[in-house]
């Protein structure tokens, strides 16, 4: 539900959309009408992005000499098989990682979306005393490497008795500078302070005008900041792998130990490595598009 | 803007014919409402930063502090050394080659990207059809986790019956050593960044592209300027200050470079002779292989200042960048100044 339509695409398409106008206007002049070698250009980039993950599915549909074997463009008949000797590897537990993985993530986006638009909010349209000291301090700390903070959270997960347990890599993960600035700068343009003076005068509470007014402007790009979170926290490795063990993985962590064994059966790893990635990929054919938006929106205004 | 609270009304509608007012006395719903308006935006800020301060401002103030120790694992206690953990990193040979291995596939990564970027940032910004599919199509690798593509481009680039060494075979020509010479593993270490974020950074540079004053081309067009003069005339030089965010964020991000590494092959160190060892793989190698706590927290501090370092040199690029934004002045920034020092010789003449 909060990923509702309408307000997305018109908070995206609000950026192209005045040059796209005037360009209509230019493009005689221009000349900057695609060509057959664009679409032929772009053709070949997609491939290129789209190959690997082909390949990955071939090698990992053949069996221990696949990899050996010269190069074809069909799949082989062992991918199943494959799958069931990902699964099946004890020293890997697939199942539980993948099961990890989806509530970890999750959990992880949804906190950041609260706290990133509480104090969003409160950054963007309330007056209060050092609030633009403090987005400024929340904006450095984005150069900050995770690097800086493992050793301390080892030792505090360490004594709590948490190394191994998913909350570990979930509490760290709970706020994000990153989504503090996304929501502000998405807020500050998108709320007009007539609307918020207006719910002021109707005698609305500060948590009812956050309420109604707030979160209702902010749906879009907390759907977004969902989105970028959900797979980053997918996709991150660094944190999980060092605090993380065999029987209780996350997926990155699951596909790394596939492949630590002293002999490598590539098809098998490649198998688990299309599986893992299905995933993402289901979620990039639904949502890419606000993926796309995110990213160009976040640039113009960055 | 929101510090208007119910009072003016209160005076305007009693100003109108009512005798003079008694001395105020807040009501207590007045005061509930001063007490909500002073209150509430600490208490919508407390969520993020209570958790912040544990999860992240803690943990780095306290690696400044294990730093200078010798942290006991089993007691869990430091003993203060000093910069002994600083002194000691900075004498291992392995630190720098992880040093120089790290800007090595930092470069490798980040030109190409850029440049790759560019060109197909310029492609889509046109009048296509299905631009969101075409948008979509250079973004997919993003979605694969580095993890993922790492294997995948292990298996691509492996020695023996790699798809690039037997096709490079087929066609007679000797297979690449990509896993024991540096250079190599740099170039297949480098090729799987630039396969996850050229995507990214392309739809960044196409945003900002998009931003570009259209006019511009057109005057362009019509002083005679080709399409790739006027790539280099306006569409770059108005994507500098987005170059430049590009260039910070990819080298954040590139310095700290892990996951692609670690999975290069099934033992994770960094290769037998530290060929693609890189700064956090070291880090990572010294706190949980050696499990010495003080001087991985050392290695995270000086991680942590080369990014600090190479930012602060990007920051006074930018700088000198910005400044010329939008000036688009015939001049370039030589003849200005000497032009300038031209005219300050003529005046004090």
């Amino acid at each position: 539900m909060s990923l509702s339509m309408p307000p997305a695409i018109a908070m995206v398409e609000a950026i192209p959309d005045e040059p796209k106008r005037r360009r209509n206007r230019t493009i005689k002049i221009r000349g900057a009408r695609p060509s057959f070698w664009s679409y032929l250009i772009l053709t070949v980039v997609f491939l290129v992005g789209f190959f690997p993950l082909y390949w990955s599915f071939i090698i990992g549909s053949g069996d221990a000499s696949s990899l050996r074997r010269p190069f074809g463009w069909v799949p082989g008949a062992n991918f199943i098989a494959n799958v069931t000797a990902v699964a099946g590897n004890e020293a890997v537990s697939f199942w539980p990682a993948l099961w990890n993985s989806i509530y970890s993530s999750t959990l992880i986006a949804l906190a950041v979306v609260v706290t990133s638009t509480l104090a969003g909010w409160a950054f963007a349209k309330l007056r209060f005393h050092g609030g633009p000291a403090l987005l400024v301090f929340v904006v450095a700390t984005l150069a900050v490497p995770a690097q800086l903070g493992v050793v301390p959270l080892y030792i505090l997960f360490a004594e709590l008795g948490w190394t191994g347990q998913i909350g570990a890599i979930i509490i760290p993960a709970v706020t994000s500078a990153f989504g503090v600035f996304w929501m502000t700068q998405y807020l500050r343009q998108a709320v007009p302070d007539e609307l918020i003076e207006a719910a002021r005068m109707d005698g609305a509470s500060m948590i009812r005008t956050f309420w109604t007014v707030g979160v209702t402007a902010a749906r879009p790009a907390a759907a977004m900041l969902f989105l970028f979170t959900f797979v980053g926290a997918w996709n991150n490795f660094f944190w999980p792998f060092i605090v993380l063990d065999r029987q209780n993985p996350t997926l990155p962590v699951a596909l790394s130990l596939l492949q630590s064994n002293y002999f490598v059966d590539y098809s098998v790893v490649l198998a688990g490595v299309v599986l893992a990635t299905i995933p993402l990929l289901l979620l990039f054919i639904f949502a890419g598009k606000q993926l796309v938006s995110g990213i160009m929106a976040g640039a113009v205004k960055g | 803007m929101t510090a208007t609270d119910s009072r003016p009304i209160t005076r305007a509608t009693a100003s109108d014919d009512l005798p003079p007012r008694e001395p105020r006395v807040l009501s207590f719903s007045q005061r509930l409402s001063n007490w909500d308006l002073k209150i509430s935006p600490y208490l919508y800020i407390s969520p993020f930063f209570i958790l912040f301060a544990i999860v992240g401002l803690f943990p780095i103030v306290y690696t400044a502090v294990i730093s200078f120790q010798d942290w006991d694992l089993v007691r869990n206690t430091g003993t203060f050394v000093g910069f002994d953990q600083y002194i000691w990193i900075l004498t291992q040979p392995h630190f720098w080659t992880a040093l120089r291995n790290t800007f090595s596939i930092f470069l490798l990564s980040t030109i190409p990207q850029l440049v790759f970027a560019l060109f197909i940032a310029a492609v889509l910004d046109r009048e296509l059809r299905a631009k969101t599919f075409w948008r979509m199509a250079v973004l997919l690798p993003f979605v694969v986790a580095p993890v993922a593509v790492g294997l995948i481009f292990t298996a691509i680039f492996a020695d023996n019956f790699g798809l690039v060494n037997t096709w490079l075979g087929n066609i007679g020509l000797e297979p690449i050593p990509w896993h024991t010479d540096p250079f190599w593993s740099h170039i297949a270490i480098a090729t799987m960044v630039n396969y996850r974020w050229t995507g990214y950074n392309t739809l960044i540079l196409l945003a900002a592209m998009q931003a570009v004053n259209r006019d511009y081309y057109e005057a362009a067009t019509v002083d005679g300027a080709g399409p790739i003069r006027q790539f280099f005339s306006i569409t770059l030089p108005s994507l500098k200050p987005t170059l430049i965010f590009v260039i910070i964020t990819a080298t954040i991000g590139g310095l700290q470079i892990f996951d692609e590494p670690r999975v290069f092959d099934q033992f994770g160190r960094g290769g037998a002779g530290q060929q693609w060892l890189t700064i956090t793989l070291y880090l990572y190698d010294i706190g949980w292989g050696q499990w010495n706590f003080g001087r991985a927290a050392a290695m995270a501090w000086i991680l942590f200042l080369i990014i600090v370092l190479v930012g602060v040199v990007n920051m006074l690029i930018t700088r000198t960048f910005v400044r010329d934004e939008g000036l688009r002045s015939e001049l370039s920034k030589r003849q200005q100044k000497q032009l300038a020092a031209q005219a300050k010789k003529e005046v004090s003449a």
